[in-house]
């Protein structure tokens, strides 16, 4: 179970989680949703510990969440902005391999297609990269997965594609917490959408 | 008028061969009317874009020709509100930036009024890219197009990572913008929100336009729509439920 516990955080003098309790089993898939500016990239960052919150903390099964130099992170934060978080100099195949071998089942998965293996990211539309950002986090020792706005830059037709992937994912016993704006699609798709607003997390309805 | 004709771009690539992304693309838009361009991932929207703009990546090979009321594309005439937010200066605050559009192009430009347009706080302006979520980014980017008071507008996701209502926000002055006499083109995987405000919507698949319909035929189950494709992709949208 990843969970956080009384997390709060801001920047400057603007408050932006306030005492947030949230957990994530594996296996789980769930959805977080809520207005452009409310913080959800933020606590996907704590989440994955990219950043330490002001005060609260984040625990997988009771131990408190620590990176260690060398070893993946059981928790992965697929950034939302993936053209910013691939080296442009990198092959798709070198940015793949980055983090250990690549699960072919989950590239497969992902639609991940062996001819790209050889292009650099200019060469790669914008919902092809971000398949690829997500893939390169899939490891066999990922446990937990944020995947903040994977589905924005995808085709209505990919983007259902994508949820149905991350399911398969989950019933690979990942836990993965989907952070998007189309509401529709994450609760036709998810166990649960959560939503963000005014620095607190509430379960949504509708 | 906008019109774009037997546009294909290749990719050299080191050691492989030539990869192509448009095959042939004819496309036209007119003034004052919003132009919808959809289709899959990797279908080659954002390339339009590019070759309109004039960034295509260095190893692309162009053929085919695109005319912006009757010239060439270029800058002042038509600005590009690209989809990667890499676009953003890093180092430099956001007002900075609008100002440097708009000073580029020998204008003044207010930019407090032009976020408020976009729905940003005035705060905005002082900000640095990193402390911009990504859909304020995005609004970001348009608005620095805007800045450049260019009559052609070219508008690559606008709405992506936005909420709906801010989403609505900006698809809605874009229309607006369509009814005071710029041309917009508009690259949208929101098909209900682009089919709200556009004239036409061109279909794309694997770097070639498969329909070009006008926006009405975006609706219901799409049967208006002769295309497959175009069909499918209009089924899969998430479109409100009336009730």
């Amino acid at each position: 179970m990843l969970s956080a516990t009384a997390v709060t955080h801001g920047f400057g003098s603007v408050r932006v989680l306030e005492d947030i309790d949230f957990a994530l089993a594996p296996g789980d898939l769930l959805g977080l949703a809520g207005p452009s500016g409310a913080g959800k990239s933020t606590l996907g960052r704590i989440l994955a510990g990219h950043l330490s919150p002001l005060s609260g903390q984040v625990s997988i099964d009771d131990l408190p969440l620590t990176l260690r130099a060398g070893r993946p992170c059981p928790v992965q934060y697929a950034p939302q902005v993936s053209e910013l978080s691939l080296d442009p100099r990198w092959t798709v195949d070198r940015i793949l391999r980055n983090g250990g071998a690549p699960d072919p089942e989950a590239l497969r998965i992902l639609g991940i297609r062996p001819e790209w293996s050889d292009r650099f990211p200019a060469e790669l539309s914008g919902g092809e990269l971000a398949r690829v950002s997500l893939a390169r986090l899939v490891l066999p020792s990922t446990r937990y997965l944020i995947c903040d706005e994977i589905i924005a830059p995808l085709d209505a037709i990919s983007a259902m594609d994508m949820m149905t992937a991350l399911r398969r994912l989950a019933e690979r016993g990942v836990g993965i917490l989907v952070i998007g704006h189309n509401f529709g699609l994450l609760k036709r798709s998810v166990d649960r959408v959560l939503l963000l607003q005014s620095r607190k997390l509430a379960a949504s309805f509708d | 008028m906008l019109v774009i004709e037997g546009l294909s771009v290749r990719f050299r690539r080191h050691g492989a061969p030539p990869l192509t992304v448009l095959d042939g693309l004819d496309l036209t838009a007119p003034r004052g009317a919003v132009t919808g361009l959809c289709g899959a991932s990797g279908a080659g929207k954002s390339l339009i874009a590019a070759a309109i703009a004039g960034t295509l990546p260095r190893n692309a090979e162009t053929a085919g020709r695109i005319v912006v009321d009757g010239q060439a594309p270029a800058p002042g005439r038509i600005a590009l509100a690209p989809q990667g937010l890499d676009a953003l200066d890093p180092l430099a605050r956001v007002g900075t930036q609008i100002a440097r559009f708009a000073r580029l192009a020998g204008r003044d430009v207010d930019a407090t009024g032009l976020l408020a347009r976009l729905g940003l706080a005035a705060e905005v302006a002082r900000a640095w890219p990193h402390e911009l979520s990504g859909g304020m980014a995005r609004r970001v980017c348009l608005a620095s197009a805007l800045a450049t008071g260019a009559g052609w507008l070219v508008a690559d996701e606008p709405t992506s990572g936005l909420d709906g209502e801010a989403a609505d926000r900006v698809m809605g002055l874009l229309g607006s913008l369509a009814d005071e006499g710029y041309g917009l083109l508009v690259i949208s995987h929101d098909l209900p929100r682009l089919a709200a405000v556009a004239a036409g919507i061109t279909v794309l698949r694997e770097g070639r336009a498969v329909e070009t319909a006008p926006a009405s035929a975006f609706r219901g189950g799409g049967a208006a729509l002769s295309h497959p494709f175009a069909r499918r992709l209009w089924q899969a949208q998430d479109v409100p439920s009336p009730c």
